[in-house]
């Protein structure tokens, strides 16, 4: 089954890394995938969204016009994209930075405080690992091991000593509770 | 080596390199410019040239410099430098040097856009600089076809002495998949006897040169590189046939555009419509045979193209198919990307309404 995604923040909140590491994931999984940023102006500030596609078969259209799950970390985009959610699809937002839910019923839409939580953590800037966390463990679209050890392998060696925060990240996310 | 996840620009660029390409010229444009970075980044590691010229004009005059020595030299760029450089690719394809250059096409025309555009297929397959001429160009669909085209593009140009193009898209180039670079050939240098590379004396000097004032000798230049762009015609078309054996509806459109057409086909074959494609994956030749079964297929009821750009191979359909088939034309403009929705919705339309 394919499984489509968008990812969208404001620029500087981790979006093209936390899709890729998603998209990573999926490769070494052995599915195929794409990765695809909005490369325009939003990349220089303002909002940012990265589509993956992860499936058995090869990726057709790697544009994600009609995604599963959304990852939203900023208001402007769970607006943008919020109704573009599949029925049966999947919201998991940023509670601590969108003051807000969707009125749809068709699908399941979930806040997590992840920026808060990354505060209160000390995982500075990994706000967008925390949701994917809690992502990972609201729909199963792929087993958390192998996103850490997308995790392991894209970190460089010069950078560590920051595997463990965003194995860390991915944690707290993954055993929130409501 | 395993699979890696990266951008089709910088797998193009490290492709070149494994190619044998040790010397870049470029300048900077979005959404190219991760080309020239890789580079920037990696030519150095392996004794090559990487050099970020003043312009788009000087940067294709150094692919000729570099050329002409028998160097495997490349260029890139998006749209609006590619149509700065058409005077240095004429000189290129007038004096028969085989070369690389990129365009990773965005909307036009003007500076026009960023976004993902095909609007330069005219430019590419008819007029890429003044005079008679054709480039060899190639149209990819994902990063994996990207690094198998360099390869390619770089072994066609020299063994027909024709410059070779590689029309990619912005989507193309910044989207990142898979790729397994152990799966590439080896590549395949021609000699280059006519090569202006320095020789002590020991051979008679040649000159590589685009100026012959008197017509007769340029005429039989022409007639000679004509004939080369037959054989080209005749040995180099290639496209991709998906879904094509039963099809009725049979729809032609490459790079991104057939995997937008593709997920179409999917979803309108699942309910039993006989919709399949014909990518063109050589431009110039435009694969003109695959067309040819089509005109004599009696299944074949329509064909539609779809294109980001106003409507361009459609004209090369209709001459490959003789206009013994109806074709039209479905199409987005400015850097918008067709949806499989509409490019489905199209089918149903030409299957007379019928799901």
């Amino acid at each position: 089954m394919a499984t489509k995604i968008v990812f969208a923040g404001f620029g500087g909140q981790g979006v093209q890394f936390v899709a890729k590491v998603t998209a990573y994931a999926g490769m070494i999984a052995n599915k195929e995938v794409s990765w695809l940023p909005s490369y325009g102006p939003e990349m220089r500030g303002g909002t940012s969204n990265c589509s993956v596609c992860i499936d058995e078969s090869p990726i057709a259209c790697p544009i994600v016009n009609d995604p599963d799950i959304l990852m939203a970390l900023n208001t402007p985009s769970f607006d943008k994209f919020e109704s573009m959610v599949v029925p049966g699809g999947t919201i998991v937002y940023d509670s601590s930075l969108i003051n807000k839910t969707s009125d749809r019923t068709d699908i399941s839409c979930k806040g997590i405080p992840a920026t808060k939580m990354a505060k209160e953590k000390e995982l500075p800037g990994l706000a967008n690992m925390i949701a994917l966390g809690y992502m990972l463990k609201l729909t199963k679209f792929m087993d958390a091991d192998i996103i850490k050890s997308a995790i392991e392998k894209m970190v460089p060696a010069s950078k560590a000593a920051l595997i463990a925060k965003n194995v860390a990240a991915i944690d707290l996310g993954y055993n929130y509770a409501e | 080596m395993s699979k890696q996840l990266m951008k089709g620009n910088e797998a193009l660029a490290e492709a070149a390199m494994r190619a044998g390409c040790k010397h870049f010229f470029g300048y900077p444009i979005t959404p190219q410019t991760e080309v020239a970075a890789y580079f920037a980044k990696k030519m150095p590691k392996i004794g090559g040239t990487f050099l970020q010229a003043e312009s788009e004009v000087a940067a294709i005059n150094m692919v000729l410099g570099a050329a002409s020595a028998g160097v495997r030299a490349m260029t890139s760029s998006s749209s609006p430098g590619i149509s700065l450089k058409t005077e240095g690719i004429s000189y290129l394809a007038g004096s028969d040097l085989p070369c690389l250059i990129i365009n990773v096409q965005r909307g036009g025309p003007g500076l026009g856009g960023i976004q993902p555009s095909q609007s330069d297929y005219f430019q590419a397959t008819k007029a890429p600089g003044h005079g008679d001429l054709h480039l060899l160009v190639y149209a990819p669909e994902s990063v994996q076809e990207i690094i198998a085209y360099v390869f390619e593009a770089f072994d066609k140009a020299e063994q027909y002495r024709v410059p070779a193009m590689l029309l990619l898209d912005g989507t193309l180039g910044q989207m990142m998949e898979p790729v397994d670079f152990d799966l590439l050939p080896t590549a395949k240098p021609a000699d280059k006897p006519w090569a202006t590379n320095g020789h002590k004396n020991k051979r008679e000097h040649n000159i590589v040169n685009s100026l012959y004032l008197k017509p007769e000798e340029l005429e039989i230049k022409n007639f000679e590189r004509f004939e080369r762009y037959e054989v080209i015609k005749q040995n180099e078309q290639k496209a991709e046939e998906y879904m094509l054996d039963d099809a009725e509806i049979v729809i032609a459109a490459v790079g991104l555009s057939a995997r937008v057409a593709k997920s179409a086909i999917n979803q309108a074959r699942a309910e039993g419509i006989k919709v399949g494609l014909i990518r063109p994956i050589t431009l110039f030749p435009f694969p003109v045979d695959y067309f040819t079964k089509i005109k004599n297929n009696p299944n074949v009821k329509e064909i539609l193209t779809v294109e980001m750009n106003m409507g361009q191979m459609i004209d090369d359909v209709r001459l490959a198919v003789e206009c013994k088939k109806p074709v039209s034309l479905l199409n987005r403009s400015g850097g918008i990307v067709p949806s499989p929705s509409e490019v489905y919705n199209r089918i149903v339309e030409l299957n007379g309404g019928k799901k």
